[in-house]
């Protein structure tokens, strides 16, 4: 019983972490329709931003976290701009192909950089665990966790409740309608973008002081993604948070009590049953086809 | 402006053309295949280091057969495919007579075939699985302790550490899986019980469901095999879900130095298995030639961590010249045969090889001394039994 509970709660708490990961790629594969297979680098670019701050520039750990938002941010707008912005109309063989190249480009410039040795990240939390009865989990996961649900909420906020949101679902669903209602459709390209990579920032900058920060952390984190949204049904909110969750259950569940080896398995396994029934995914709205 | 930049180049050119010309000439090439990108790319580049520090005494000394020697290093990328590719492309373009290589079980177990079909020999430097030399390949010589040997060494260990019942996890592969097989069995020959055999994914990094599962077990003690940056992630998972059991790892690539920096408190009362303890090289077999390969390593400022890996590069290029040397030529079969009468002074011991697997396809193995160590108070120590 005690093993079933301490399985829940890790659960949730990673959950929490997924849903981050999910939402981020949602924007950008969802809604953009932009297989964007340099998500999970600007991950590890995240957490190496925490890195470089805290460890080495002794910046305030909360800080860092915002800082390395606003450098995702930053470093999605560049791709988009130096990238993607060329490759408007495109077929989506030439996009995939050249975010091919960028992450290949990312992973070996982190590599480069900072070496093959993975860092860790010291946080500013006690050292000894939440404890409740027989189970326990890290301040550092509680804090994780907690500022995950936030950044779900702000996004979800933003993106069906404010100008910006609506501006963006306008410009991907129909680009040239959008544009003649006078949205400047290039700017949202890049936005979107920007903030997509930004919660993926955010997500490497939570998860790096947790785990240890290393040039192929992103590989790991980019599956998950691409998972979570697809399970989600593309490009809806409530659809990759929840897909999140139902990953994180689905895993440790499964690793509890079938086989741990397979971890990553039960996941992808129960992506493929899901497809099979429900093949725009689990949340996804109707697609109007005409 | 534009000018100046062509000239520089074309001297550039010729400058490099004049270089591998004479090299071409007056070398001895050694193939080595490391995992320099990709998850094993921190201790694939200390292996390299190593390597490059063998290959410089080597040729300050005078090189072999009169000529010095050329390390050619490939990066497998982690990745069995791609370390079949830098096998083929060392011995077929860069026509080396001998490797050293791969790293991971599953990297050597991938290129093993190759080895065989172009007739080239290959000292194993890293890898563990009893498979690598039991399965009747005889272009391998293996330097490095099988996991049996390791699992052998710490017999004698079972009953001073009282140890009751062990459980373990593993990574999911070549290494890990064997790694459990030789240690539960020789535990269970012992009287110890063994709880839940625990496997994780080679790449994974949240280890909460084998870790809750493994605290309902409730054994004694916790062999873990895996390499050091999922051993530092355990260790502090561990201590999170307040599991309090004796963490012992196996398979020497432990770094227990990067684990003191990086998994802090959490690493305090661990056990690790090394074949080589840089703390205190005096209790090796060698330690004038340990001295040096240290001394070497510190002045070119590679990161003392991966003092526990780099040695097995550097031994890697030693036994390779050795028996180039005894072969008196620079040829695969030759030096194969010359392999299985050389004797090397190493950081690995006195390094010599004896017969395994089937009669008639033997493979060399070496049996290196395997050392046990302790984290305590931030510190790495002997074992008091």
């Amino acid at each position: 019983m005690d093993q079933l509970v301490q399985h829940l709660l890790n659960a949730t708490i990673l959950g929490g972490t997924y849903a981050l990961l999910g939402i981020g790629l949602t924007l950008i594969f969802g809604i953009m329709r932009l297989v964007n297979f340099t998500h999970g680098e600007l991950y590890a670019f995240g957490a190496y931003c925490m890195y470089a701050l805290v460890m080495l520039l002794g910046v305030n750990f909360f800080l860092a976290l915002v800082l390395a938002m606003v450098l995702g941010a930053a470093l999605g707008g560049a791709i988009e701009l130096l990238l993607l912005s060329r490759l408007r109309g495109a077929d989506i063989d030439t996009t995939m192909l050249v975010m091919i190249g960028a992450w290949i480009a990312m992973q070996n410039t982190e590599q480069f950089v900072w070496s093959g040795v993975a860092h860790s990240i010291a946080n500013p939390f006690p050292a000894e665990p939440f404890v409740l009865g027989p189970l326990s989990v890290s301040w550092n996961r509680v804090y994780v966790f907690a500022i995950a649900l936030l950044l779900i909420g702000a996004t979800y906020y933003l993106v069906n409740r404010t100008r910006l949101g609506k501006a963006m679902r306008a410009t991907f669903q129909d680009r040239d309608t959008a544009a003649l209602m006078g949205i400047r459709i290039d700017r949202i390209h890049t936005a979107t973008f920007a903030l997509g990579s930004s919660l993926a920032a955010a997500a490497g900058a939570l998860l790096g002081p947790v785990f240890v920060v290393a040039p192929t952390m992103g590989d790991l984190a980019a599956s998950k993604a691409f998972a979570i949204v697809i399970l989600g049904g593309l490009g809806n909110i409530t659809g990759a948070t929840l897909g999140g969750f139902i990953l994180a259950f689905v895993e440790e569940i499964g690793a509890g009590y079938i086989s741990s080896g397979y971890r990553d398995a039960m996941g992808f396994l129960l992506i493929i049953l899901i497809l099979l029934v429900r093949p725009t995914g689990l949340f996804a709205q109707k697609e109007r086809i005409g | 402006m534009r000018k100046l930049a062509l000239l520089m180049t074309a001297a550039a050119i010729m400058a490099g053309g004049g270089v591998s010309g004479a090299y071409a000439q007056e070398t001895i090439k050694i193939g080595v295949t490391q995992p320099l990108t990709g998850a094993f790319a921190a201790s694939g580049n200390y292996v390299a280091q190593g390597a490059k520090i063998a290959e410089d005494e080597i040729n300050k000394a005078g090189g072999v057969l009169g000529k010095k020697i050329q390390l050619i290093i490939e990066d497998n990328k982690s990745n069995p495919t791609e370390a079949v590719s830098t096998v083929e492309k060392l011995i077929q373009k860069d026509k080396v007579p001998v490797l050293v290589g791969a790293w991971s079980s599953t990297l050597t177990l991938a290129v093993m075939p190759k080895l065989e079909e172009y007739r080239v020999p290959m000292v194993v430097e890293t890898s563990s699985s009893g498979k690598i030399t039991t399965s009747g390949n005889p272009y391998i010589f293996r330097i490095s302790p099988t996991s049996e040997m390791e699992a052998k060494a710490f017999q004698s260990l079972v009953a001073k550490m009282g140890i009751k019942k062990a459980d373990f996890l593993y990574t999911n592969n070549d290494f890990g899986i064997g790694s459990g097989a030789e240690f539960s069995k020789m535990l269970k020959a012992n009287g110890v019980q063994v709880g839940i055999m625990e496997t994780m994914d080679p790449k994974a990094t949240d280890f909460s469901a084998q870790l809750a599962k493994i605290k309902a077990s409730g054994g004694d003690t916790l062999f873990v095999t895996t390499a050091v940056e999922q051993l530092t992630l355990i260790l502090k998972q561990a201590k999170e879900q307040q599991l309090k059991v004796r963490v012992v790892s196996c398979g020497g690539s432990n770094s227990p130095d990067q684990l003191i920096e990086q998994a802090g408190d959490a690493a305090n009362g661990s056990f690790h298995t090394t074949f080589f303890p840089p703390w205190f090289p005096e209790v090796t077999k060698n330690p004038d030639v340990a001295k040096r390969y240290m001394d070497e390593w510190k002045k070119r400022g590679h990161n003392v961590g991966g003092l526990t890996e780099g040695y097995r590069g550097y031994d890697g290029v030693f036994v390779a010249v050795a028996a180039i040397k005894a072969a008196g030529k620079p040829e695969p079969e030759a030096i194969r045969a010359a392999l299985w009468g050389v004797k090397v002074k190493g950081v690995y011991g006195d390094i010599a090889f004896t017969k395994q697997g089937p009669a008639g396809k033997e493979s060399g193995q070496n049996v290196p001394t395997v050392y046990l160590v302790t984290i305590a108070n931030g510190k790495v120590g002997k074992t008091s039994f």
